[in-house]
């Protein structure tokens, strides 16, 4: 009895949580060109998206600055992160409470400080201002994934890469680095998927001429959003829904390693 | 291992990138056009029309944050005691939506909830009476738990499979019923994911201007919308920067009583 | 045995304000099973870790045959650790943890293939290569770190608390196979431990330590039946220890009841601690000897009987075989040689507010 209410209340939150995307997919067929009428099932709007060269740059740069940004706060936040572990505790409540700014402000106000700092310093606002932004608000979901890796190795196992005869630095790639993989791993993909889904602070520090896939949706929310838009997130969504299929489909004999590092994909 | 110019570019970045720009918010709002020092910004939440906008978002951010822990109590529960196959659950729940973009899963509630819309069909098909609430405070509060539900669930399910089987057995043990458990024991414990999860759906919720203009109409606004255009229109960045100084106060106070209770200092959230 | 391996020479070492070794001099024979033993915080793992490169003494020299190595980096010494809780490779199977330190030494596939097989059979470990650590139990990881450490031939084999995760009937197997492997390999074991029984049982040598300051060096027979002072006493197995007199040699006054020793030299009329072991308390008819008591407590502890016996104010622990019922009068006598005379530990009050400036 308990079970069937746990599961009813399970679909339910799912049903919530999914029921705008499955309208998206939806729409993303329809072949009238408002969202509030159906008008029979077509797949004219998939080949639109090919020709439609506004919304392909857009995803693009979308593309290029989620995988750019995550990069580069995957360095610079597992570096940091390393830092941070060897640290004293005071040094290191104090990098903790810097790091956790751009997670706990609002949005709003790190988009405006940045703005606010770009025009300070003249920058052109375009690519580049909108990636510093992006690296800043990435850098702390990678030091947040990578630390707890870090703090659960065991100390002596780079002493004893010492002790058998490594330098310190073929021991930190070599016992170091594949120990904290996961987290960096874990740490990248979760700061890809923040850039991705970003529209707030790409808003503040973007300039005209530049879109990102959700600044050029916001743009068009007056004139009605172009089908093509739905076919191309439910190209996204379904591509996404298919490398975690094959992910969980993955031969059980590397269970344990895939299990943690899965793990790290959620926290 | 003890480098400390490992450090460095993190610290360089971090003073450029969030700490300078945090003090710009300050001077800002602090000074007026000719750089001259003055309150008049931030007092500026006093007029009648700011004040409107920022009572609203209180209330409606603390609506959503309520009906949040409502949802996501019982859901989190029943995500602790499954155990196995929970992650890839969490995964569905949590990262696979942040792939169709948030402005769409925001605006498809439009389609869902538009007076012909996809609800109020169904519900005339079971003639029940429909729904009008597309462009209200009730959508704006919708669309908050739709996007931040999430992040409540995620705290209170981490602290809650923290605690230890044995100590609800031990209560158990010692004549507690079921019930009485989960009240002395479970909700007491798993408090700090709670509280972790009120400031990480509070914060964003007061702050918002996109689900308020995506689902309220142009008429509503919230005290993000009067922000955004003092930016993004009207260019007056000393009033948005002043205001924005008014809102960080609230988000100060959300996360200091949020660290407050979180005494390991291990941040339940994310 | 006779050459000296490794000689600490004056080595202090300091941590922020607190002094943990204190111009300690030490060496260690080749060949030699040598123990750190003390109380946590008494700079045994400390003087390991030195040894092993992993902290450099702010003062004095680390000599090893004969030249200073004080300043060499851990991955340039002879020396090999075994770490408390193994330090185990977890992202790499059981023979590549074995070959890791043979890889970087660039030695040939055949030969490392050889060597983790040899070491894998050493440790009763056959067959386990292509396991992962995780799934191996305590015990079992334990010895793929001695594995792993032995395979570079080391001239010396340091081992931080080896056995401390394990629990007791495993310890104890560990123990004996600790000693066959020394023998078998015939190098020198420098080991850390703060349990006594570990220490009696293995050791050539016995390094007792606390706050920084050797407290007693010898095999396990002197530091057990001939303990330098009431520390060395107390921390090496139970002990009665009584402030006492020496009033002349081979006459010493306990508890105002003079007995007789075999211990010379000490002066006349001279303050001294007396250390008796419980098992050589001997419990007699009362008024068979000048020292009267009463039997307080009794506890059944398998090979013999623990007892508190009330007498002449101090409490002394018995071990016996014959049990005496509480509330039973007795006397107590000790036989000469049974009786260890020390000198009043001035020295370790000393050294205690030496540590504390």
């Amino acid at each position: 009895m308990n079970k069937i209410l746990h599961k009813i209340y399970l679909f339910l939150i799912l049903l919530f949580l999914y029921a705008p995307i499955a309208t998206l997919v939806v729409l993303s067929f329809n072949a009238s060109k408002t969202r509030a009428k159906w008008g029979g099932f077509t797949f004219k709007w998939y080949q639109a998206l090919f020709q439609n060269e506004v919304i392909l740059e857009a995803f693009y740069t979308t593309l290029l600055i989620a995988l750019l940004s995550a990069l580069f706060a995957t360095i610079i936040g597992t570096i940091a992160a390393i830092a941070m572990n060897g640290m004293k505790k005071g040094s290191k409540a104090a990098f903790m409470a810097v790091t956790n700014i751009p997670m706990l402000n609002a949005e709003i106000v790190t988009g405006i400080s940045l703005m606010l700092l770009f025009i300070s310093f003249g920058m052109r606002f375009g690519f580049s201002t909108v990636l510093f932004a992006h690296i800043t608000f990435n850098i702390p979901y990678v030091i947040l994934s990578v630390l707890p890796r870090l703090k659960q190795m065991n100390p002596s196992t780079f002493e004893a890469a010492l002790d058998l005869g490594a330098s310190p630095v073929y021991a930190f790639f070599k016992v170091i680095l594949p120990d904290i993989f996961p987290g960096i791993i874990s740490g990248f993909l979760m700061a890809f998927t923040m850039s991705l889904d970003d529209f707030i602070i790409t808003h503040f520090t973007k300039g005209p001429g530049l879109d990102t896939l959700s600044t050029k949706i916001y743009t068009e929310l007056k004139k009605g959003i172009k089908p093509e838009m739905y076919s191309l997130s439910t190209l996204i969504f379904i591509t996404v829904l298919i490398l975690l299929l094959l992910v969980n489909k993955t031969p059980k004999d590397k269970k344990n390693k895939k299990g943690s590092l899965q793990e790290e994909i959620i926290l | 291992m003890n480098k400390k110019w490992l450090s460095f570019p993190y610290l360089l970045w971090a003073i450029g990138f969030i700490i300078i720009p945090l003090c710009m918010v300050f001077y800002y709002g602090f000074t007026d056009r000719d750089g001259v020092m003055t309150f008049e910004n931030v007092v500026a939440i006093f007029s009648p029309e700011h004040r409107k906008a920022l009572f609203l978002a209180l209330l409606l951010s603390l609506i959503s944050t309520i009906l949040c822990i409502i949802l996501a109590y019982p859901l989190s529960l029943i995500l602790a005691k499954m155990g196995n196959g929970k992650n890839s659950f969490l995964v569905i729940i949590f990262i696979l939506p942040m792939w169709m973009n948030f402005l769409l899963r925001t605006l498809a509630w439009q389609t869902l909830l538009e007076k012909n819309g996809v609800i109020n069909s169904i519900l005339t098909y079971l003639h029940l009476p429909s729904l009008t609430i597309i462009n209200t405070p009730a959508a704006i509060i919708l669309g908050m738990v739709y996007n931040f539900l999430p992040f409540m669930v995620l705290p209170i399910y981490n602290s809650l499979s923290k605690i230890d089987p044995n100590v609800m057995n031990a209560a158990r043990d010692l004549g507690a019923n079921g019930f009485q458990a989960f009240l002395k024991i479970t909700l007491p414990l798993s408090m700090p994911g709670v509280i972790s999860g009120i400031t990480m759906v509070f914060v964003p919720a007061l702050t918002t201007f996109v689900i308020s203009t995506l689902l309220g109409g142009s008429k509503i606004l919230l005290i993000g919308n009067v922000i955004e255009q003092e930016f993004t229109q009207a260019s007056n960045w000393h009033l948005g920067s002043g205001l924005s100084v008014v809102l960080m106060i609230f988000i100060v106070i959300s996360i200091v009583v949020s660290s407050l209770s979180d005494k390991d200092g291990e941040g339940a959230g994310f | 045995m006779s050459n000296r391996l490794i000689d600490l020479v004056n080595i202090s070492k300091s941590f922020g304000s607190s002094l943990i070794l204190d111009e300690m001099n030490l060496y260690v024979q080749e060949n030699e099973f040598l123990t750190l033993l003390g109380p946590s915080g008494c700079g045994k793992t400390t003087t390991l870790r030195i040894i092993g490169g992993f902290e450099s003494p702010d003062q004095g020299k680390v000599l090893f045959n004969g030249s200073d190595i004080a300043s060499l980096p851990p991955n340039k010494r002879q020396v090999n650790t075994v770490f408390q809780k193994y330090a185990l490779f977890t992202h790499m199977t059981i023979a590549e943890n074995i070959a890791f330190g043979l890889k970087i030494k660039n030695k040939s596939k055949a030969y490392i293939q050889d060597k983790v097989k040899y070491a894998l059979k050493l440790v009763n470990l056959d067959g386990f290569d292509h396991r992962m650590p995780d799934s191996l139990s305590g015990g079992q990881q334990q010895r793929i770190a001695i594995a792993r450490a032995i395979v570079n031939e080391p001239k010396v084999l340091l081992l931080d608390e080896p056995l401390g995760a394990l629990d007791l009937k495993l310890r104890q197997g560990m123990q004996y196979e600790l000693i066959r492997l020394k023998n078998e390999l015939g190098i020198t074991f420098i080991y850390v431990t703060h349990d006594q029984e570990e220490a009696l049982t293995m050791s050539d040598t016995i390094v007792v330590m606390n706050q920084g300051y050797i407290q007693q060096i010898g095999t396990p027979e002197t530091i057990y039946n001939e303990p330098e002072n009431a520390f060395v006493a107390d921390f090496i197995g139970d002990s009665n220890i009584l402030g006492s007199i020496m009033l002349r040699d081979e006459l010493v006054e306990i508890l105002g009841v003079k007995f007789a020793c075999i211990d010379k030299g000490f002066g006349e009329n001279k303050p001294v601690d007396v250390v008796i072991r419980p098992e050589d308390v001997e419990l007699l008819s009362p008024n068979e000897t000048n020292l009267n008591g009463v039997v307080t407590h009794l506890i059944f502890k398998g090979v013999h009987y623990e007892m508190e016996v009330e007498a002449n104010g101090f409490t002394w622990l018995v071990h016996s075989t014959k049990m005496v019922p509480v509330g039973a009068f007795v006397s107590i006598a000790v036989a000469p040689g049974n009786i260890q005379i020390m000198n009043k530990p001035v020295s370790e009050d000393e050294e205690a507010t030496a540590i504390d400036e």
